[in-house]
């Protein structure tokens, strides 16, 4: 085809925009919107920087001055969509109801006690304020350990004599032969296994477990009997008296599984017409049930040996509602009274946990046994310091204060049992009764522990009074404080008595000579200190820790309790000022020197400054220790940091920066994002922050001076421009450099810096050839062209405005940008290079009006510099004609290989382009519309609707005035009909 | 031959009374059709006598005087000859328990030397070519209660040294004092002994405190008798150095079969005692004996 003339049509935007424009309807206040929402809730601005930016971009396109970009104050949190959802969505706020009653059920709360009291008439329910033992079993687990060597004793047949069957001649032949037999199968394992590490002996429990459930399924119920008889007399030995609390957990688990199957097994036998209901009375048992029931019953109570025969009975505590209405409330005191048989202390103390805690799963209304239990066991409080113990002790050579602390789960479940709704006089009553023994820190200690808190905390001089009148070679007394400071954390006490209580309790805390007793204790502390007091005190409480802790490095070893610390702090602690005011604060933090956990002590404080900093600070205290706590999170950035650690520190990083302002101090702003460049080089998010950052300082200038600099703010913003010139070339993703250097030469542009925005643009149309085919988005390679296109049109965009350097030619940066496009290496199967040539079309017809869509204010454009001199106009006319020949060339060649639905779609698009843009008053112009839809539409690759839309747009602008090429135009263009 | 034959009793406890009726089913089942040559069921009720070991040179002069004493026999025939379809057959049966004469059903009761067994046994006769085939199954006979009502007797004891009766050096034997009660002793058979026992003091440490039910069980007529006492079974009520001056419950649950209401006839005997035994540190022993006498109510 022969070379077209091009004219770009003439176009007065003002006119069209009033032509173009819907009529405005205003919204009432009670309208419904679908927007309101948002709006509304977006009174108060969260606005994320790219918000911003794109705003005052728009703004700068429009020529609007300043109104944009003073709604811009910096943001909050760092998602903006997460604070606009807050609480009004319900399934978060479910969450949020179901998250925070747990904690509430941990925290020996009484408040949801009395709640849970009113709502339930009956106590039968143990609700779940009470903390199940599922929850201390393994915190007993942890804490008694031992390195020692154990030992299992299992003589599966030693009974074999004195089992339930002892007369040999009258058990019929086949009988005696069946129990053999079992005997028989426990040979393999009825030998003393020695000197077992601990994994080694928890592991054959669990194995005994395991068997047990084996005995069970294959219907070996005596040989389940005989190890669930041999597992609990483990319970009476108490050789590695260190693990005797552990060796209880154990234990007590294959207790309760047999308990449970025993229980199953009756309870299947009586749902032989239809099953039981929930709640059943003795009376709707069969006799089937009954007597198997009665049989389990009879079997133990032959049980030779106290121990085994009293664990076995407690497990099966429950089968007795088979049997009798009131069986469980006749045998709970029976029981409770065997206990007393238990010479050991610890032993017996076990045996009175375990008791107590099957006694409240199975019956909680029965509290008498309950108490009956906690008075038995101060009844027999003397044996602890009796001669055997001391003996056996020594024999062991463990120290008293570790054996008291044994005996502390069991004292603190039994506690707990006792005190779980108990009335106010009850627990006067035993606290008395406590007071009134003899060497009783132990027991003070469990009271601390399990009674209520409320209660504790107003009686808290008193308590601190007792404390102090403790033995003190027994219970260690850090102990004690610390159970007394754990329960104050949970209630207040009266509030003058608060500042005596913390003097005396810092008071015996700060001579603790152990670093680990020590901090274990003061951490408990810090909270109440906290809670109550103000920095002075705290930093008191820190610097007293730093003095402990420091000789010999003790805080190595105390890193979960000092971070602990740091926690508190922080949770009561929320305005920075104050806390980076206190003087201990840093050094403290020193002390975490372990690279993780220093981090993530920083991590933690960062969380918490984002969470509850709402004003911009410029605060050189705060923005000095943070500055400190940012770069340590940055340093710890290396080559095998994953990409989520880099983005979540970024983003904690990115989160302080925002809320540094130093108000109408820009030129400080700037020297501090200098200084956080030089800082946070490795992180990249926080580079783009930064210029980012750095752009919103000039825009924010740029306001102030109301659009016109003086000599110094002119200096200034060219800093800014020189800063983020700088920056973005280290930044390694090439679409974020270039949307970098596109944002910054606008920016550069609005505020007047001809030159550096040129240099921006420069940049990023050099950069072009450099984007790869494609490029990796989470993790997957994808083709990087519609980036390339989306940047590219948005690039042309801007060049409307920008003006041609004087010294280059013109339009040189419209040439260039065309030439890289041309040289750059497309996919052979895309058409991206013609599309964007035809995208280009657009903006050359809008460079030869004579005003211009937009511009920007004391910038002159193009428009000005040239004054639409032809010699101007005609270089644009003959861009344009190269550039429609161009695609005419690719439209043929599509022709040639047959890829006539590309050509198709291509075609239109220039015919639209040409439509829109050109002045088709030329003959040859109008002729080439006409080829070009007929060509659209030889192959019926075109979108109808489409079509008959496009036709009536052109009828409509063929009735328009001066347009009567047009309506010739009209007749020649013809719909094709699908047959 | 996948016959099997079972006897099923009404009672899941198997206990019945003198006078009363064993009822229950006999079981048959079989693939296909069982010939047979009539099924019957027995029923027998018999005290076995033993001699110990040690006695027999003794008594040999009486040893075989010694026979099994019929207590109740009684025989039925179920199903004359014939066949018995395939599948699960159940025949039905009763048996009234009366004696014959002045002869009284005692209880169940498993010992060493006296044994009171009741047994029902069923025989299915098959012709030679078949195994006959039997199943024989125990029952349960509990006495009629007593009439009379009981009255508890409470027997208080005090254990020192100086109550020991068997002591050789009285003089090396430490200082000791444990007090006691037992509620009763002439116990009802289905509720457990129980008591109270104080640790009152002690020089030695106590390892153990135990309770040892004895049987005293006696055979013989007028040329002479065999008693002897064995151990049913031994419970421990105290493990380890008690804590003083703290009572400790005495509670032991009678076992099943191994006890039986305190019997006496021309025969033989059977009666219980109880032992509480004291375990020192040293292994040393201390027992006291308790004879009691056990009842049905």
């Amino acid at each position: 085809m022969a070379a077209v003339q091009w004219h770009s049509r003439v176009r007065r935007y003002a006119a069209e925009k009033q032509s173009c424009a819907l009529e405005v309807v205003p919204v009432e206040m009670g309208d419904y919107h679908p927007l309101k929402f948002f709006t509304v809730s977006r009174a108060q601005p969260h606005i994320d920087p790219y918000v911003t930016d794109s705003k005052s971009r728009r703004g700068a396109r429009k020529g609007s001055t300043s109104s944009t970009s003073s709604s811009s104050s910096s943001s909050v949190a760092p998602d903006p969509l997460s604070c606009m959802m807050d609480g009004t969505d319900p399934l978060s706020m479910f969450a949020a109801a179901s998250a925070s009653e747990p904690s509430l059920a941990l925290s020996h709360s009484v408040s949801t006690g009395e709640l849970g009291r009113g709502k339930r008439k009956e106590e039968d329910e143990v609700a779940l304020d009470f903390e199940p033992w599922s929850s201390k079993r393994g915190e007993i687990l942890a804490r008694f350990t031992t390195t020692e060597k154990l030992s299992i004793n299992l003589f599966m047949g030693s009974d074999k004599g004195k089992a339930p069957g002892p007369g040999s001649s009258a058990v019929s032949e086949k009988v005696r032969t069946r129990l053999e037999e079992l005997d028989d199968l426990e040979e393999g394992s009825q030998r003393e296994l020695l000197n077992l590490s601990q994994q080694d002996y928890v592991k054959r429990i669990e194995e005994l477990n395991q068997s047990l459930k084996e005995a069970w399924a294959s219907d070996q119920k005596v040989k389940a009997l005989k190890i669930v008889i041999q597992c609990s007399k483990l319970l009476s030995d108490t050789d590695v008296i260190q693990f005797y609390p552990s060796k209880f957990v154990l234990i007590t688990d294959i207790l309760d599984t047999f308990g449970r199957l025993v229980y199953d097994r009756i309870w299947s036998m009586c749902s032989d017409p239809h099953p039981l209901p929930e709640t059943f009375t003795a009376d709707e048992v069969n006799d089937t049930a009954k007597e198997t029931c009665l049989n389990w019953f009879f079997k133990i109570a032959s049980i030779r040996e106290l121990i085994s025969r009293l664990y076995v009975e407690i497990a099966l505590l429950k089968c007795n509602c088979f049997l009798t209405k009131c069986g469980i409330q006749e045998t709970l005191p029976r029981l409770t009274a065997m206990i007393r048989g238990i010479g050991d202390p610890l032993v017996a103390v076990y045996a009175r946990a375990y008791l107590c805690r099957i006694g409240m799963e199975v019956a909680p209304h029965l509290k008498d046994s309950l108490n009956q239990n906690f008075f038995d066991l101060l009844g027999t409080f003397r044996q602890i310091h009796g001669d055997s113990v001391q003996n056996q002790l020594v024999l062991q050579r463990v120290e008293i204060p570790v054996y008291l602390t044994l005996y502390s789960p069991a004292i603190h479940w039994i506690l707990q049992c006792v005190s779980y709704r108990a009335p106010e006089p009850l627990l006067t009553e035993m606290m008395e009764r406590c007071k009134s023994l003899g060497n009783n820190a132990l027991l003070l200690n469990s009271v601390i522990w399990a009674f209520r808190a409320e209660f504790i905390a107003t009686r808290a001089t008193d308590f601190i009074g007792m404390i102090k009148d403790c033995d003190e070679t027994g219970f260690p007394k850090h102990l004690l404080f610390g159970s007394l400071g754990r329960s104050l954390a949970c209630a207040d006490p009266p509030e003058a008595e608060r500042l005596p209580i913390l003097n005396e309790a810092w008071k015996v805390i700060t001579k603790v000579r152990n670093p680990q007793d020590y901090v274990n204790c003061a951490e408990i502390w810090v909270e109440f200190t906290c809670r109550h007091f103000t920095k002075r005190e705290v930093n008191t409480v820190l610097s007293d820790i730093i003095k402990h802790m420091t000789p010999d490095r003790a805080f190595e070893d105390a890193y979960p309790q000092l971070q602990s610390v740091i926690r508190k702090i922080l949770t009561y602690f929320h305005d920075f000022s104050v806390l980076f005011s206190m003087e201990r604060f840093l050094p403290f933090m020193d002390m975490f020197q372990k690279d993780s956990v220093r981090v993530e002590v920083c991590r933690s404080i960062m969380e918490v400054f984002i969470k509850h900093q709402h004003e911009p600070t410029r605060d050189p205290v705060i923005l000095n220790a943070l500055l400190h706590v940012c770069k340590t999170m940055h340093d710890s950035v290396n080559a095998l940091t994953l990409d989520d650690e880099r983005r979540s520190l970024a983003l904690l990083i990115n989160g302080f920066i925002r809320m540094v302002s130093f108000g109408r101090d820009f030129e400080q702003q700037l020297s501090f994002c200098v200084e956080a460049r030089a800082t946070f080089c490795n992180l990249e998010p926080v580079l783009v922050q930064l210029i980012h950052t750095v752009n919103h300082l000039a825009m924010e200038t740029r306001r102030v001076m109301m659009g016109n600099h003086s000599r110094k703010t002119a200096a200034f913003v060219r800093a800014c421009a020189a800063y983020s010139f700088i920056t973005a070339p280290s930044l390694t993703s090439i679409f974020c450099r270039l949307n970098l250097y596109l944002l910054s030469g606008q920016v550069a542009l609005a505020n007047q810096c001809l030159s550096q925005a040129d240099a921006f643009l420069k940049a990023a149309v050099s950069l072009l050839p450099e984007v790869p085919r494609s490029i990796s988005i989470e993790g997957k390679l994808r083709s990087s062209e519609g980036f390339l296109l989306e940047f590219i049109n948005n690039f042309l965009s801007t060049l409307l405005v920008a003006p041609d350097h004087p010294e280059a030619g013109v339009l040189y940066l419209v040439r260039g940008l065309l030439n890289m496009v041309q040289d750059y290496t497309w996919d052979d199967s895309s058409d991206a290079k013609v599309h964007l040539y035809i995208s280009a079309i657009p903006l050359l017809a809008a460079m030869s009006q004579e005003t211009y869509l937009y511009c920007i204010p004391k910038v002159d454009s193009n428009e000005t510099l040239y004054g639409g001199d032809p010699k101007f106009l005609s270089e644009i006319n003959k861009l344009c004609e190269t550039l429609i020949g161009q695609v005419l060339d690719h439209l043929k060649i599509l022709g040639r290989d047959e890829c006539v639905r590309r050509q198709s779609s291509l075609a239109f698009s220039l015919f639209s382009c040409l439509l829109a843009h050109g002045d088709l008053g030329t003959n040859k112009l109008n002729q080439l519309v006409v080829n070009l839809w007929n060509l659209s539409h030889k192959h019926g690759y075109c979108d109808t609707q489409t079509s008959v839309r496009t036709l009536e747009f052109v009828k409509h602008l063929a009735r328009q005035p001066n347009m009567p090429h047009i309506s010739d135009m009209v007749q020649r263009l013809t719909l094709q009909s699908r047959t | 031959m996948s016959a099997s034959l079972d006897i099923r009793l009404k009672r899941a406890n198997k206990v019945y009374h003198e006078g009363e009726v064993l009822a229950g089913v006999v079981v048959i089942v079989s693939k296909d059709t069982v010939q047979h040559q009539g099924i019957s069921l027995t029923m027998e009720g018999l005290v076995n006598l033993q001699l110990s070991s040690k006695s027999v040179g003794v008594f040999e002069a009486f040893y075989n005087s010694v026979k099994p004493i019929q207590l109740i026999t009684s025989n039925i025939e179920v199903v004359k000859p014939g066949k018995v379809p395939g599948g699960k057959t159940e025949i039905p049966f009763e048996f009234p328990l009366h004696t014959k004469g002045n002869k009284v059903l005692y209880d169940t009761y498993h010992g060493v030397f006296v044994n009171i067994q009741y047994t029902l046994r069923c025989d299915m006769k098959r012709s030679l070519l078949a195994k006959d085939l039997s199943k024989t199954c125990e029952f349960m006979v509990h006495c009629q209660p007593q009439k009379s009502k009981l009255q508890p007797t409470p027997v208080d004891f005090n254990i020192t040294p100086e109550t020991l009766q068997n002591a050789r050096e009285r003089s090396f034997l430490p200082k000791f004092l444990i007090r006691g009660h037992l509620d009763v002793t002439n116990c009802v058979i289905s509720q457990p002994l129980t008591g109270e026992l104080v640790v009152q003091s002690s020089d030695v440490a106590i390892k153990s405190i135990e309770l040892q039910l004895v049987r005293v069980e006696t055979c013989g007529c007028a040329e002479g008798y065999a008693r002897d006492a064995t151990e049913i079974q031994n419970i421990q009520i105290a493990e380890g150095d008690v804590c003083h001056s703290l009572p400790i419950p005495i509670y032991m649950v009678f076992p099943r079969l191994f006890t039986c209401p305190t019997l006496e006839t021309t025969n033989f005997k059977i009666e219980f005692e109880v032992n509480v035994v004291i375990v020192f540190h040293d292994d040393h022993l201390i027992t006291e004996n308790f004879p009691l006498k056990l009842c049905r109510v």
